[in-house]
């Protein structure tokens, strides 16, 4: 896993962008101290802004909106929570030591 | 039909009544078989009453029933300035007051009312008047010019209206009751203790219990001598001491006349001549005299019904009132005063906050009987379809009837009326009329003459599309059960300054894209401060949060303010110099700015230390927040100009920069008439005159265009700029998330109306509250950009990528167009080292 940057480094209900094997990766942290990666490309707007979003619940699911044009995707899955088609890939994610580790894209 | 079997029939009157009746005539087909002719005495056609107080506001125009001054048909003849000296039934003929005779078939007499003058000496000294029409208004303005202060005599109804006029008017104002409380008819004792504290705070004196001796002076007034008390030291008076029918037409024609006056009819209106009808004011079906206009329209409409052969009955009306008095709601409704045998009474009193309600329900506790509501009529609207009356059950009461009067209308909206329930009662309009016009996209008349029955009429038309399935969302979002204003006032009330302190309190979950906007717009509205600060960052909309708008790539604009669009040759030079060093597109926007387009954010602090550096500052063309003031070249140059135009607009951007709103606000100010700078398309715009500036309110562009409209004419600045700071600030507390201020003034009670009670009048008494408001924000008003270039921790943010803060995002790239850069559209995620993509031309 690469780590990327400390914990603190990121606000909480805020997200930042990460270079990880040349691939930009969005990583969050939510009010309850969880820890999320998913890619920070939006497939909407095809721009690379997904970090950039604003972070709260639906319903008590985590998730980010598109900075964008403001599309739901669940932190924990990728899922699109406002278009079943669509879902972005999510990453391996750990803290240790207060430094923020990324790994490899989950299967689905 | 051919034309000399065709009837006449003669209006004697054009009031609101008489020309109801005429309305209803022509509508319902009785013009086909009647040639109509309207006699009325005053010197224009019928006007709108009722709001006769805001004449001084709108004038006469804005208040005509008829602003063609004709009927579109042309078998209806109106005749103003005349009047009708009597009537012959036998010869079936009216005489005028020009000596000539009109034949009738049928008469209808609508001649209203007069004001009761009671017989105290001095009443006919100059300086005394009655209130009932333009003239008499237009009489007491004149006067109240070269007056200090005033009394009105009657603190009923129309007392207290008229004792606002004198308020308004600048007078120091007296009210003097003979009963023990003001709306002594209206309302009880504890209610009208309230009503009377809500006056006082506005700086009138009432005197209550007091009795009117003589009006003092010789020639004009001096003062007025009360009974056991001392006198008045005034230079005017207006009597508003109750109301007389005008039945003197009756009276010398032989009609029978009720007791208490008004001439008798029966339930078809019908007097004791068989061919003379009487309706309104001057008429007394069943011997009683109503001093409202509702009764009037139903009666106007009987008799139209009746010469149709139709079998309509006028059987009485309920004297149901809402008004809004002073800028308090009063309403009062049924049985006020619990006279019913066994009646019980049910009573919510918040004496700091002046509101005052109370119930009268049956003994079995089923029936709504009457109520009265002081400082918060809001419950009228459901209560009065609910009110049981001799002929009507009304709707059984809740389980939990104090649910109705307490605050924040809890199950207001659960408590379904039946489709029969009159919900406006000017004009006779149920609800199963309100929901059948929404179904097939038309309008009633309901909401169009009082108001008092709009909120009603709002959530009827509201919840009917909420049951077709579609969205009608009075919460801000899952999160928060309030809407914008309420969460605002909670805000302002609790003195939060945090996101977690208000969703802990009043939420629940953690927020969303909607609420967390929407929480740090109201925060920055309320404490200022900066929008990168601390926990707020994080609740910023996408532009907010890099004080950037950003575009279709990722990248973001950059849109230096330039006040009023007045720029130096200079100013243009570092513009033009950053955006080449930077490789940035540059657009003359519609905002007579500059934007450049095209900044990697991690781009922005540098460019903007640049500008700052050249003395430009944020545009805040990110921001819901004020964008421009737009303006033309005004009198510095144009030859027509008549005011400096630019040098307003820039003291107006200057003022109202950074102030966070509901929506993004935009001015413009016009040098004249011309309207050069569009300043009527814009929130607020203003165009200069002769003698000053005139002020437009609620202009937009965008998918639903709307023209400003006048809220007041021919200030000075500095007025000018105090009407402006108060509207702002209300605009800002009350307006919903998203809303702009033209659909903002469209949904208040009262719209543009409203918003002039309270930012001209001064109604509310909320004026100083709201340019302090104002001040505070002016005072601390600071550039945003500067102290974001100024201070590591929000710099921090502003890389592309946390482990990688110096390598561009290689996302971004761009394609030429027309000599300048442009997005180039990148299908999927771009991964560094595969394809590195074409980068910015630098
Ligand atoms: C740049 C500009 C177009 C141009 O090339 O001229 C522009 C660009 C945008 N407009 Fe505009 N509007 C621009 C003048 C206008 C005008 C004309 C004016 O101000 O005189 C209007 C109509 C007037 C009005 O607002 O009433 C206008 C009506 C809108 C609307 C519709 C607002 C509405 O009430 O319906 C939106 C959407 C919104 O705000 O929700 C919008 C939204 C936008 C946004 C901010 C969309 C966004 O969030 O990305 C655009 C990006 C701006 C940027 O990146 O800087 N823009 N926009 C103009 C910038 C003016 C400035 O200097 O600040
Ligand atoms: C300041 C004010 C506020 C009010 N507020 C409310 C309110 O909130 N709610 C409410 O329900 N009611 C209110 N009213 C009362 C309402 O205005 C009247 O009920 C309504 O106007 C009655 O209509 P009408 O046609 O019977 O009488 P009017 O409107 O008075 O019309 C009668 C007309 O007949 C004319 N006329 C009389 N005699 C002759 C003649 N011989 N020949 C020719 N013309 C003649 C008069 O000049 C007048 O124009 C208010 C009244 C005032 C003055
Ligand atoms: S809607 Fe108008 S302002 Fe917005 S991006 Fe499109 S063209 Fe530009
Ligand atoms: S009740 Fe007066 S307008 Fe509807």
């Amino acid at each position: 896993m690469t780590p990327v940057c400390r914990l603190d480094q990121i606000e909480v209900e805020g997200g930042v962008a990460a270079l990880v094997d040349g691939v930009a990766v969005a990583i969050f942290r939510t009010h309850d101290g969880n820890v999320y990666a998913m890619s920070n490309y939006d497939p909407f707007s095809r721009a690379s802004v997904l970090a950039r979003g604003i972070v709260g619940d639906r319903g008590g699911t985590p998730f980010v909106a598109s900075p964008m044009h403001k599309q739901a995707f669940d932190l924990r899955t990728g899922q699109c929570l406002d278009d079943a088609a669509v879902r972005v890939p999510t990453y391996d994610v750990r803290v240790d030591g207060g430094v923020v580790l990324v790994g490899p894209p989950q299967e689905t | 039909m051919s034309p000399h079997l065709r009837k006449t029939l003669v209006v004697v009157g054009h009031g609101m009544v008489g020309h109801r009746f005429v309305q209803a005539a022509i509508e319902r087909g009785l013009t086909e078989t009647h040639d109509v002719v309207v006699v009325g005495e005053e010197p224009r056609p019928a006007y709108d009453r009722v709001a006769l107080t805001s004449f001084f506001e709108v004038g006469a125009k804005a208040l005509s029933l008829l602003p063609a001054g004709r009927y579109d048909d042309p078998r209806v003849t109106l005749r103003t300035g005349a009047e009708v000296v009597a009537v012959s039934p036998r010869q079936r003929i009216v005489t005028l007051n020009t000596g000539e005779d009109l034949h009738y078939d049928e008469l209808v007499l609508a001649t209203g009312a007069y004001p009761f003058v009671p017989p105290v000496p001095g009443k006919d000294l100059d300086n005394v008047f009655v209130y009932r029409t333009i003239e008499d208004l237009e009489a007491i303005r004149k006067a109240a010019r070269k007056a200090r202060s005033g009394a009105v005599v009657g603190g009923g109804l129309l007392g207290l209206e008229a004792a606002n006029a004198l308020r308004q008017l600048g007078l120091e104002t007296h009210v003097v009751e003979l009963a023990p409380r003001l709306m002594a008819v209206q309302v009880d004792a504890a209610g009208g203790r309230t009503l009377s504290r809500h006056v006082e705070q506005l700086g009138l004196t009432v005197h209550t219990g007091a009795m009117t001796e003589a009006v003092l002076g010789t020639g004009k007034v001096t003062g007025m001598a009360l009974k056991d008390r001392k006198s008045l030291d005034v230079d005017l008076v207006v009597f508003s001491a109750g109301i007389r029918p005008r039945d003197g037409l009756g009276r010398g024609a032989d009609l029978a006349v009720a007791e208490r006056g008004g001439i008798l009819v029966d339930e078809h209106c019908r007097t004791s001549d068989e061919h003379i009808y009487a309706i309104g004011e001057c008429a007394a079906p069943g011997g009683v005299m109503y001093g409202l206009v509702a009764p009037g329209y139903a009666m106007a409409e009987v008799v139209v019904d009746t010469l149709l052969g139709g079998a309509g009955t006028f059987t009485g009306a309920d004297m149901s009132t809402k008004l809004k008095l002073l800028g308090v709601d009063v309403a009062s409704f049924g049985d006020a005063h619990a006279t019913t045998e066994g009646a019980l009474e049910l009573v919510y009193s918040d004496a700091v906050a002046g509101v005052y309600k109370k119930l009268v329900i049956s003994e079995d506790g089923k029936q709504l009987l009457g109520g009265v509501l002081v400082g918060d009529a809001s419950a009228y609207g459901i209560l009065r379809p609910m009110l049981a009356t001799a002929t009507n059950p009304g709707i059984e009461l809740p389980e939990n009837p104090e649910d109705l009067i307490l605050p924040t209308g809890r199950g207001l909206t659960d408590i379904g009326l039946p489709d029969a329930a009159q919900v406006c009662s000017c004009n006779d309009v149920t609800k199963a009329d309100i929901v059948a016009a929404a179904a097939a996209g038309t309008t009633t008349r309901a909401g169009s003459t009082c108001g008092s029955c709009k909120v009603q009429t709002k959530r009827i038309i509201e919840d009917y599309y909420a049951s077709q399935g579609e969205v009608v969302d009075r919460s801000i979002c899952e999160h928060f059960p309030l809407t914008r204003q309420e969460l605002l006032d909670v805000v302002a009330v609790h003195g939060y300054r945090s996101f977690d302190q208000v969703v802990e309190a009043h939420g629940t979950g953690r927020g969303c894209d909607v609420c967390k906007p929407a929480i740090a717009s109201i925060l920055a509205s309320l404490l200022g401060g900066h929008v990168l600060d601390g926990s707020t960052r994080t609740l910023q909309d996408t532009n907010d949060a890099y004080l950037a708008n950003i575009q279709r790539n990722g990248t973001y604009s950059v849109v230096p303010r330039i006040p009023g669009g007045e720029i130096t040759p200079e100013g243009l030079i570092v513009i033009g110099e950053v955006a080449r060093d930077f490789g940035l597109y540059t657009k003359i926007t519609g905002g007579q700015r500059i934007d450049l387009f095209g900044a990697r954010m991690e781009e922005l602090p540098a460019i903007w230390r640049r500008l700052v550096d050249a003395g430009f500052e944020s545009g805040h063309a990110y921001g819901k927040a004020l964008r421009t003031v737009k303006s033309c070249v005004g009198s510095t140059w144009c030859r027509y100009g008549v005011q400096d135009s630019v040098g307003l607009a820039i003291d107006l951007e200057l003022r109202y920069r950074g102030l966070r709103s509901p929506h993004k606000l935009k001015g413009g100010v016009s040098g004249c008439a011309r309207e050069c700078a569009e300043a009527r398309g814009k929130d607020f715009g203003v165009i200069a005159t002769e003698k000053g500036w005139n002020l437009y309110v609620g202009g937009n562009g965008g998918a639903t265009p709307a023209h400003a409209r006048l809220l007041a004419g021919d200030l000075d600045t500095e007025t000018l700029v105090r009407y402006l700071d108060r509207f702002l600030m209300y605009y800002v507390r009350t307006a919903d998330r998203l809303q702009r201020t033209a659909p903002w003034i469209d949904a208040l009670d009262g719209g543009l109306d409203r918003v002039r009670e309270v930012v001209v009048d001064d109604a509310l008494g909320l004026g100083s509250e709201l340019e302090a408001a104002m001040a505070r924000h002016v005072g601390g008003y600071f550039d945003e950009w500067r102290a974001t270039i100024d201070d590591p921790e929000k710099l921090a943010r502003f890389v592309s990528f946390v482990n990688a803060p110096d390598v561009p995002d290689p996302h971004i790239s761009f394609r030429d167009a027309r000599g300048q850069i442009a997005p180039a559209d990148v299908d999927g995620p771009v991964v560094l080292g595969s394809t590195i993509p074409v980068g910015a031309p630098r």
